[in-house]
């Protein structure tokens, strides 16, 4: 090192050049790549939307979903309506899909009116209704859609995560997982209970649709758990809006 | 090697082998037991420390002459911050979904003790050249270590490599599971990445017993 690199100021001023333009360079890319990004994140949450009731191009034990490049007109075919709920009024807003989830929560906690999306669907004649779910895992955070139909019995369901256990956690995305909680039905003698994933439930092989249960993962009890609760905590925000389905 | 001459050629050989970052220098250890339940993380995430290597060697060989001593490892750290963010922006524009499944391990390269290592006793007192056959070196060193794990842990694990089954349905019950086979659900745990990599050194080391330390 030459004495000249040695200096106070030489050091300072090393510093703050260094953080600009890092911090320039950054900032360009970061700004460079978003639409690209937001794009992707729009195809993913559109993908994840339809898998939800059941529109994907799943093989026999495989996760596939509509292919990105009809996604947007699958989308506009499929789902029917767009809605917001917040503070017991139901408006309709096509941007819905892009109401983030994570913003929503934060500002319940701040002790604010959140907003709740919900989009119907319709295919074949059978009407679905897709919530938005999101909370903790062992991690990291973990997500995800559950179509449901009037009676708020689960059509569909899709969760992803952030950064669960690869091999263990992880697996809450995959078919066997998901697939349990087709049919199951989130109310129990008319009122909300949940599904809770389950690691002693007397149906492992899940027959007893009626139950609220699932089986649990093994070796992903942390996981399994934050499904469960996330499960209950949101959806339980979407039962008014059922129960005046009923009245109306 | 004609493109090389022999004393550069042994950068990119020696962490290969002889002088391995995981099994020798015991460093990247930690990255090493948390991403190897999967074979795919573990390839991904030996391309991506390959990259941040590379550049991030050149970049602080670069500036070695410039670097005041005193915040060299702040600056250290700032290149390979920057570099990692860079990967990250570009797997989410363009690999989306590795992106996701990677999320939470890109970010931690940056603790990975070998790039810093290697930026401090390598890359500050070497040319952009050699400094970048050696990051190349132990990025390939670190990567081979870490897909040998991965290959075991996902194969003996969960049966499948890649996601694909190759041992048959362990639910459906064919392939081996026809015959009794089970999956070792311990082998996706942590301990597991660092018994194989125990194995791996015990078969290092046996091989070439000059490795062994004296006591």
């Amino acid at each position: 090192m030459s004495k000249r690199t040695e200096g106070n100021v030489y050091t300072v001023l090393f510093a703050v050049g260094m953080v600009v333009v890092v911090g320039a360079l950054l900032a360009f890319l970061a700004s460079f790549f978003k639409p690209s990004i937001d794009e992707n994140k729009r195809i993913e949450k559109q993908q994840n939307i339809l898998y939800a009731m059941g529109v994907n191009e799943n093989g026999e034990s495989d996760v596939t979903f509509v292919s990105k490049d009809v996604v947007g007109e699958t989308f506009n075919k499929y789902i029917t309506q767009q809605l917001v709920i917040q503070g017991g009024n139901v408006s309709e807003d096509e941007k819905a899909y892009l109401i983030d989830i994570k913003k929503e929560q934060t500002l319940a906690k701040e002790g604010k009116d959140r907003r709740f999306p919900l989009f119907v669907g319709e295919k074949d004649g059978k009407k679905f209704y897709i919530a938005p779910i999101r909370g903790k895992g062992l991690w990291d955070a973990i997500w995800g859609y559950v179509g449901m139909d009037e009676n708020m019995v689960v059509q569909g369901a899709y969760f992803d995560h952030k950064g669960e256990t690869a091999g263990l956690g992880a697996n809450i995305k995959l078919r066997f997982f998901m697939d349990d909680f087709i049919g199951e039905h989130l109310k129990k003698d008319g009122s909300f209970v949940g599904i809770k994933v389950s690691k002693s439930n007397n149906d492992p092989t899940n027959q007893d649709k009626m139950d609220n249960e699932v089986d649990a993962i093994a070796g992903a009890t942390i996981t399994g758990d934050g499904v469960s609760a996330m499960i209950k905590v949101e959806l339980r925000n979407y039962v008014p809006y059922f129960e005046n389905l009923k009245t109306n | 090697m004609g493109l090389l001459s022999k004393k550069d050629a042994k950068l990119i050989t020696d962490p290969f082998a002889d002088n391995n970052p995981i099994t020798i220098q015991v460093l990247g250890i930690c990255s090493a037991l948390a991403i190897t339940a999967e074979l795919k993380a573990s390839i991904v995430m030996s391309i991506s420390v390959l990259f941040v290597m590379g550049v991030g060697n050149v970049v602080i060989s670069l500036m070695r002459n410039i670097i005041p001593s005193k915040i060299r490892i702040i600056v250290q750290l700032i290149v390979v911050a920057t570099l990692v963010i860079i990967v990250d922006l570009v797997l989410k524009a363009f690999a989306y979904e590795l992106s996701k499944t990677l999320g939470a391990f890109i970010g931690l390269i940056i603790t990975n003790c070998i790039i810093m290592g290697r930026f401090e006793a390598f890359a500050l007192g070497n040319g952009p050249w050699r400094s970048f056959l050696d990051g190349i070196g132990n990025a390939v060193g670190y990567g081979v270590i870490l897909i040998i794990v991965g290959f075991f842990r996902e194969l003996l694990g969960s049966g499948t490599l890649l996601g694909i089954a190759v041992l048959g349905d362990p639910i459906k019950k064919t392939g081996l599971y026809a015959i009794g086979y089970e999956n070792n659900g311990f082998m996706l745990l942590a301990p597991m990445a660092l018994i194989v990599v125990g194995i791996i050194i015990w078969v290092q080391r046996s091989r070439n017993k000059a490795l062994i330390e004296e006591h």
